[in-house]
């Protein structure tokens, strides 16, 4: 089967720094997969490039969502790419302090609805009936989620782990068929990491989406991932199961230095 | 209470204010007779009144601080709004009162009220660009112009109704929008308030030399207010009337706005101010939803500009200064970003009172500066906050 995202040759240059270098990646659908590396590594950047944050200096992005045809991502705008099916969270979370909770997740349904300004101004039967779904189902997404319990509080008076969750919920509002998470455990306690665990496997297997994610936490990445992806100053420098990449001389190379090698 | 630091530094602080405003407050140089007075009893006021100033910034500073730790409470007006009970008599209220308004009191308050009222929908229109998208726009004016201009010309030129450039001029506002949307839609923060700034200058500029258009800076006179349908009104009926016009639009722009403010393309405006990465990875067009903002925050200026026009009967450039652009920021950011009923605060309080403080109204900017500073100082939220709607969703939908 096609790989639901192929991503070939994937180069990103800052001026005179290469932070990511051909890099090639590729998800098979119902997978979860991580991305991992050192500090620096380029992991965010190429979540940045595939999502059209950035411009890639150089590479072929292809997508093929479930049941659909192949097609290209280069060139196109953020929000398209969104449309199309990739949905992120961001490493510094980037939730809309001024809304609330359920309104969050409402962002994340815009691209599936279809009023527009006179929609609004004369809210027609019809508009109405999509606004009072696009609630009903960020409703349910944040009951899915389990963060119900905040519906109408404002984002930023949430606690951390809870906020993290409410991107993921923010991500998961717009249908997507791949899911990008930049580091969730990021500020976790054990207990909330456990949960996100629970939550990312669950996602996997009720809500028919795969999942790449960014992680340092090597417990939770390990015991989650189907398929390892390590990078190291913009190289792919590895990919496996947990248990090729924890022995793979490379790795623990780029993860302990190179004075690894000495002792 | 007050603490002997505070007294400390305020005794300071007058001092201070004492050397700085000394060659204002104290020294008066009589040109004709060549002498110098100097005046050293106002030291004292200088002295006397800084002191106490500071005393009561302190006091009030800390007052404020403390009062951050209890839970943030939402504004008086919004939970009159949204208790059942209250909530009509409220309203009810506010509208007797806005009905007998122009036949209890003289023409001339009817005259600042339609002023006032004026300024809500520019402060309506100007809260969806800058308190809803975030997007600072100095240039507002513009559309204002724009809407005063096409009903003075238009009448002028062809005799239009107002009633039919009233909606055109809606029309003509989003249009000129949408135009001047485009070139700065990859601005943000200062580089678009310079920008429209130089947007809203450009306009009075023309309207100043393109003596053929728009009859220079002699503006255009005699331009008449709405028709009454051929009922004879006499010049109070007429104010009445127009003041009637006003409070309608006032009441169409509240409809709408509001209701724009709680849609899909209302929710795309605050996640676009909140933070642009985010809101276009989660599926929203930033050209669209800037271009919105920008059409739809214009419509209301063009509304305003034919009431305005129609109402003083003479329009010229110098309507459309840069100082109407400021003063209808700071209705809106005085009254509440992003807040309708905040904005409607905002026009009332800095519209009004420098018209009944005839005093102050010569300070009218230091006076707007001041607030600005104890407003952003003390409630940076605005007069009155925004409060978002809670939605009812299927679990408490009974
Ligand atoms: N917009 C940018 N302009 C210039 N350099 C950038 C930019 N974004 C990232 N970089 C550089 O690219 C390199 C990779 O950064 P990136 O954020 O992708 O690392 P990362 O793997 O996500 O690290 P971390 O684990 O700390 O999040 C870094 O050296 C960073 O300084
Ligand atoms: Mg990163």
């Amino acid at each position: 089967m096609e790989p639901i995202l192929n991503v070939k040759n994937l180069t990103m240059k800052f001026g005179g720094l290469t932070a990511l270098d051909s890099i090639d990646i590729s998800i098979k659908q119902g997978e979860i997969a991580a991305l991992i590396g050192p500090n620096g590594a380029g992991k965010t950047t190429f979540f940045n490039c595939i999502t059209s944050i950035y411009e890639p200096t150089e590479g072929n992005i292809q997508i093929t969502p479930p049941g659909q045809p192949t097609e290209s991502l280069n060139g196109l705008k953020p929000n398209i790419v969104t449309e199309k099916g990739l949905a992120r969270t961001f490493q510094n979370i980037r939730l809309f302090h001024g809304m609330t909770v359920l309104e969050n997740v409402m962002i994340g349904r815009h691209c599936r609805l279809n009023s527009g300004i006179l929609g609004a101004m004369l809210q027609p039967k019809s508009q109405q009936r999509e606004e009072q779904k696009a609630v009903d189902d960020s409703y349910k997404i944040l009951e899915k989620i389990g963060l119900d319990q905040y519906v109408n509080e404002m984002a930023i008076n949430l606690p951390y782990g809870a906020q993290r969750r409410l991107e993921i919920a923010r991500a998961l509002a717009t249908d997507p068929f791949l899911l990008l998470l930049d580091e969730p455990a990021a500020g976790m306690n054990p207990q909330e990491t456990k949960e996100l665990d629970d939550l990312i496997i669950w996602l996997r297997d009720n809500e028919n989406v795969s999942i790449l994610l960014i992680e340092h936490d090597m417990k939770l990445v390990m015991s989650l991932s189907d398929n390892i992806h390590v990078v190291d100053y913009g190289k792919k420098i590895a990919e496996g199961t947990a248990d090729e990449i924890k022995n793979n001389p490379l790795v623990i190379k780029a993860y302990l230095g190179d004075d690894a090698e000495d002792a | 209470m007050i603490t002997k630091n505070e007294i400390k530094q305020s005794f300071f602080l007058s001092i201070w204010t004492i050397i700085l405003t000394f060659p204002l407050m104290v020294v008066k140089v009589n040109t004709i007779k060549n002498i110098v007075i100097f005046r050293w009893w106002n030291i004292l006021y200088v002295a006397v009144g800084a002191f106490f100033a500071s005393l009561a910034w302190n006091y009030f500073l800390r007052r404020k601080n403390e009062g951050k730790k209890t839970k943030d409470s939402i504004p008086v007006v919004h939970r009159l709004l949204q208790n059942h009970k209250f909530r009509l008599p409220f309203l009810a209220t506010i509208g007797v009162i806005a009905l007998i308004y122009p036949f209890v009191t003289p023409m001339y308050h009817t005259s600042i009220m339609i002023s006032a009222l004026v300024y809500v929908v520019l402060g309506l229109g100007l809260n969806i660009v800058v308190g809803l998208a975030g997007l600072l726009d100095l240039g507002y004016v513009f559309f204002y112009a724009i809407g005063a201009y096409a009903y003075a010309l238009l009448n002028l030129h062809y005799g239009v109704s107002f009633w039919v450039v009233l909606p055109l001029s809606a029309l003509l506002g989003a249009l000129f929008g949408t135009l001047l949307g485009y070139p700065v839609l990859r601005l943000r923060g200062d580089y678009l308030a310079i920008v429209t700034l130089g947007f809203g200058e450009i306009i009075r500029i023309v309207l100043e030399n393109w003596v053929d258009f728009s009859n220079g800076p002699r503006g255009i006179g005699n331009i008449p207010g709405p028709s009454s349908f051929g009922i004879e009104l006499n010049q109070h009926q007429s104010v009445i009337y127009i003041y009637f016009i006003i409070i309608t639009i006032c009441l169409v722009t509240i409809f709408f706005v509001q209701r724009l403010e709680n849609s899909r393309i209302g929710r795309a405006w605050i996640a676009l101010r909140d933070d642009e990465i985010a809101c276009q990875a989660m599926g929203i067009d930033k050209t669209k939803t800037k271009l919105t903002a920008f059409a739809l925050g214009a419509t209301w200026a063009g509304l305003a500009g034919v009431i305005f026009a129609a109402k003083t009967s003479y329009i010229n450039p110098m309507s459309f200064t840069i100082w109407e652009s400021i003063t209808i920021l700071c209705v809106v950011v005085i009254g509440g970003m992003g807040s309708a009923i905040g904005v409607i605060a905002g026009a009332l309080v800095l519209i009004l009172l420098p018209e009944y403080l005839r005093a102050v109204a010569e300070y009218r900017m230091l006076v707007f500066g001041a607030l600005q500073v104890i407003v952003m100082v003390f409630k940076p939220e605005g007069l009155i906050e925004a409060v978002r709607k809670t939605y009812k969703y299927e679990k408490n939908k009974e």
